[in-house]
């Protein structure tokens, strides 16, 4: 909660420290980052916290947070890539407009995503992963005066947003099935939801919201497109954590949902084809930012597939993958904003023989690199091994998945030899801007990453080993007993490691040959799933400006016919239950000049409707007025009586100045569609005539006619009743109404006096 | 009295709404203020009509018993009539405004805010 204070006061700071900005933002995740290793030593014995702040406890829906293996994981990612990312970006993003606008964003999302890793309540996980949806938006279309951006942030927000609805969905039957919202509430509940009917309709709408967060086949295309983004962004949410929260929401509820052949087959084809698949779609992409997206894909999917794998072992390798992948691909991404920083592009094909004038950069680079290849000693490495090890235990599909991975991890190494080695030897060429070493503040963290990439595969007993086992256990029911450890010996998983490399150099080699041919060509025009993303969105706008023209074109006419026949329908249909008989009509005592002054109503509006005379129908229209007020007269009711004739007088004059010189009325209208526009006439006419003998069927007691009646006098000192209510008991009403006509004559005023520059007549 | 009255203001609304299904402006403005007349007396006839009594307390009285026409709907309907004159004064200068500016009295020209096509 705190976070959403601090990332709100960032623009203050901002604005008094530009030049050091990013050392005081990154104070604020460096230390939850300390904060949360000091829960190390209580995680580690295998406890569980747990916090709860009640938020709509009468639906269950607490803020309540739980720090396990897996959620203290994730938070550690979180905060240490958050901090790099904070303290590069106060230098990175100092060329951008708005800069402190950047950090409320960023600040924004790393609260949430904390929120979502922490919220042991489903509801309130959800908000939390609605808001990383949408602080990704923001920060994907921050450039928003460009339109690739904006369509970008778009596209991601869609995608994930529509994603999110499915997941909701599934939430709620799950839900459905098992009362609580709690995950730890769900977990004693495994039973009960896996025989549930509904478990296929729960576990393919969680999944669906997994899959379109972490950008899973054939959901992938949105995170390419989200790399318009500043390239912190690219290094912090689509890369080692926001896309992570997929990969975190399917190994949460492993234990609940996990164990089928629904669960495990889907999660291990769909992970398997998204790492392949998009290490593919790598291969002729020349961006550096979009070739290392396309690598956090494939990763992605090897996650996936290691979850539906659900081995010990697999989930063992998840961990290890999950980090290493997060300390090199955050820096490589880091990187690859320093060389965009200093070169002024991001083009492989331009970018060379930088290493001599960035040395440290490139130290920082081949670190990650070398890790994101598996190449001995760091963690990367053993991230691989374990993967492989993983795959070859088990029983059926392990030839071809053991296949499919050391094609994508080839490629993989081919992605990190263009984008990660490349850059910085060959010879230079002539570039948008001279290379410079990048500065400090923009160094220090990418380095600082690397190097514990390095030092975690030196010592991974010290750095992981002793967490993995209860990190297994988190996602996994039972505990393990496995070592991990740098060197295994030869065997077979080095074997393939090797095999790995090779594979890499060879389409690396293949690459460079190839490349020509292939520019400017695409490979998969009509399997690529984001061509059905542009047509379905071209589709759904079709259908809004369709039923637009339906509802809202803009006639007059077609809006009240619409709104009488409803209006009529509706009230038929209710009324007719509560009516069983016809009004009883009250009895014809009539004088013969009531008689009489109905006719000339009747008479005049007859004469109204069919008058092609403009002076004519005015004439009409005041015996009309006239007529109403002599009915007023006879009823009781002089105020009445007096105020329309007053007021028809003026609006016969008014009529007759402002129309006099009019032409004469011209008909536009067929004979059909008057035929029509009186059908609806009549309808309505006559429906209001029948509500008029049904209200007046019924008693009427009002005690307010008694009320007024003997407080007229003594409160309102008047004996005019209608008047003392007009300008006592109504009094503010009466102000309203006059303050109604004030603005009226100043419209008119306004029509009548004053004219349009140059305009008009 | 009461059917007479039921059938005029049912005629009122047919006709009002009639009229402002016209294309032409002017007829539109008739219809608004049919409208006007056919809700008015739709309120005085659901308020009970009683003759001859109108609700003055009489002198010497300091509150009025007995048959009498109930004030209220009376209340409603003045303000009502009132700002019905507004809008129609409104709309009538609007009209002649519009008519100035555009030349034309027909709804259906006025559809877009764009300049038409000159030919």
């Amino acid at each position: 909660m705190i976070g959403f204070a601090v990332s709100a006061a960032a623009p203050f700071f901002y604005r008094r420290f530009p030049g050091y900005f990013g050392w005081i933002a990154v104070s604020f995740p460096l230390f939850l980052f300390f904060s949360f290793t000091s829960f190390y030593p209580r995680i580690a014995a295998g406890e569980v916290l747990r916090e709860t702040v009640f938020w709509v406890p009468s639906l269950g829906i607490n803020l309540s947070f739980l720090l396990d293996g897996l959620s203290f994981t994730f938070a550690l990612i979180i905060t240490l890539i958050g901090a790099a990312v904070f303290l590069y970006a106060g230098t990175y993003m100092k060329h951008y407009g708005h800069a402190s606008r950047f950090f409320v964003y960023i600040g924004l999302f790393m609260t949430s995503m904390l929120g979502l890793v922490l919220s042991d309540n489903i509801a309130a996980m959800f908000v939390f992963w609605e808001l990383t949806g949408i602080s990704s938006f923001l920060l994907i279309g921050f450039s928003h005066h460009k339109e690739q951006s904006r369509k970008s942030a778009m596209q991601a927000l869609l995608v994930t947003g529509g994603g999110g609805l499915a997941l909701l969905a599934g939430l709620i039957l799950l839900y459905g099935i098992s009362g609580t919202f709690e995950f730890s509430g769900l977990y004693p509940k495994r039973h009960l939801i896996v025989n549930s009917p509904l478990y296929p309709a729960a576990t393919v709408l969680v999944m669906l919201g997994a899959f379109t967060k972490s950008a899973q086949f054939p959901f992938h295309f949105w995170l390419p497109n989200a790399m318009e983004a500043p390239t912190p962004v690219s290094a912090y949410l689509h890369s080692a954590t926001m896309v992570k929260a997929g990969i975190y929401l399917l190994a949460r509820m492993n234990h609940v949902l996990g164990g089928t052949a629904l669960w495990q087959d889907t999660l291990l084809v769909v992970g398997a084809v998204t790492m392949v698949c998009s290490a593919l779609l790598a291969f002729n992409q020349t961006d550096l930012k979009k070739l290392l997206a396309y690598s956090t894909l494939s990763v992605l999917g090897t996650l996936t597939m290691m979850i539906g794998i659900g081995s010990e072992l697999a989930i063992k390798a998840f961990f290890i993958y999950l980090i290493a992948h997060s300390l090199y691909k955050g820096t490589l991404f880091l990187v690859a904003g320093t060389i965009d920083h200093a070169a002024g592009s991001r083009d492989t094909g331009v970018l060379g023989g930088l290493g001599r004038a960035m040395p440290f950069t490139m130290a920082t680079a081949m670190l990650a690199s070398f890790s994101m290849m598996g190449v001995i000693p760091l963690v990367g490495f053993i991230g691989k091994e374990t993967l492989y090890a993983s795959i070859l235990e088990m029983e059926e599909w392990s030839r071809y998945l053991i296949a499919a991975a050391v094609i994508a991890n080839g490629l993989l190494v081919m992605i990190t030899l263009v984008a990660g080695i490349r850059p910085f030897f060959g010879s230079m060429r002539r570039l948008p801007s001279v290379p410079h070493e990048a500065p400090f503040a923009m160094l220090a963290g990418p380095a600082c990453l690397a190097v514990l990439g390095l030092l975690a595969g030196l010592f991974p007993d010290f750095f992981m080993g002793a967490m993995l086992d209860w990190l297994a256990s988190s996602v996994l029911a039972d505990t393990l007993t496995f070592r991990i450890k740098l060197w295994h010996g030869f065997n077979e998983v080095l074997f393939l490691s090797f095999l790995t490399l090779l594979c890499g150099m060879l389409f690396y080699a293949a690459r460079i040959k190839l490349l020509p041919c292939l520019h400017g060509r695409h490979i998969t025009p009509v399997l690529k799933p984001s061509s059905w993303y542009d047509a379905a969105l071209a589709g759904m706008l079709r259908v809004a400006r369709w039923q637009t023209r339906i509802l809202q074109n803009g006639s007059l006419r077609n809006y009240i016919t619409v709104i009488v026949l409803t209006a009529v329908t509706l009230a038929v249909s209710v009324l007719a239950g509560s009516f069983s008989a016809f009004p009883e009509i009250p009895a014809l005592d009539v004088t013969f000049y009531e008689v009489v002054i109905v006719s000339i109503i009747l008479v005049s509006i007859l004469v109204l409707i069919t008058s092609s005379s403009r002076l004519k129908a005015v004439i009409a229209l005041g015996v009309t007025g006239f007529s109403t007020g002599i009915i007023f007269i006879l009823y009781s009711a002089p105020d009445l009586a007096l105020t329309t004739f007053a007021i028809e007088t003026l609006g016969v004059i008014l009529f007759v100045l402002v129309l006099y010189r009019l032409p004469r009325f011209t008909s536009y209208s067929t004979t059909a569609s008057r035929a029509r526009d009186a059908a609806i006439a009549c309808v309505f006419g006559i429906f209001m005539a029948l509500m008029v003998l049904y209200t007046v069927s019924g008693e009427l007691d009002s005690g307010l006619k008694r009320y007024f009646a003997g407080a007229s006098l003594p409160e309102g000192k008047g004996r005019n009743i209608v008047n003392v209510i007009l300008v006592d008991f109504r009094a503010i009403d009466t102000l309203g109404e006059i303050t109604v006509l004030a603005v009226a004559a100043i419209g008119v005023f306004a029509m009548l006096k004053l004219t349009l520059k140059g305009g008009s007549r | 009295m009461t059917l007479l009255l039921a059938i005029v203001t049912g005629s009122l609304y047919a006709a009002g709404i009639f009229l402002i299904l016209r294309r032409n402006m002017v007829k539109v403005i008739f219809g608004l203020i049919l409208l006007g007349h056919a809700a008015n007396l739709l309120i005085f006839t659901v308020g009970r009509l009683t003759k001859g009594i109108p609700a003055f307390v009489p002198e010497g009285s300091d509150m009025l018993t007995g048959r009498f026409a109930d004030p209220l709907p009376q209340a409603l309907i003045l303000t009502a009539i009132v700002i019905g004159f507004g809008v129609q004064a409104f709309t009538i200068v609007l009209f002649k405004r519009t008519w100035l500016t555009l030349g034309t009295e027909d709804l259906d020209m006025m559809k877009t805010t764009d300049e038409p096509p000159k030919e």
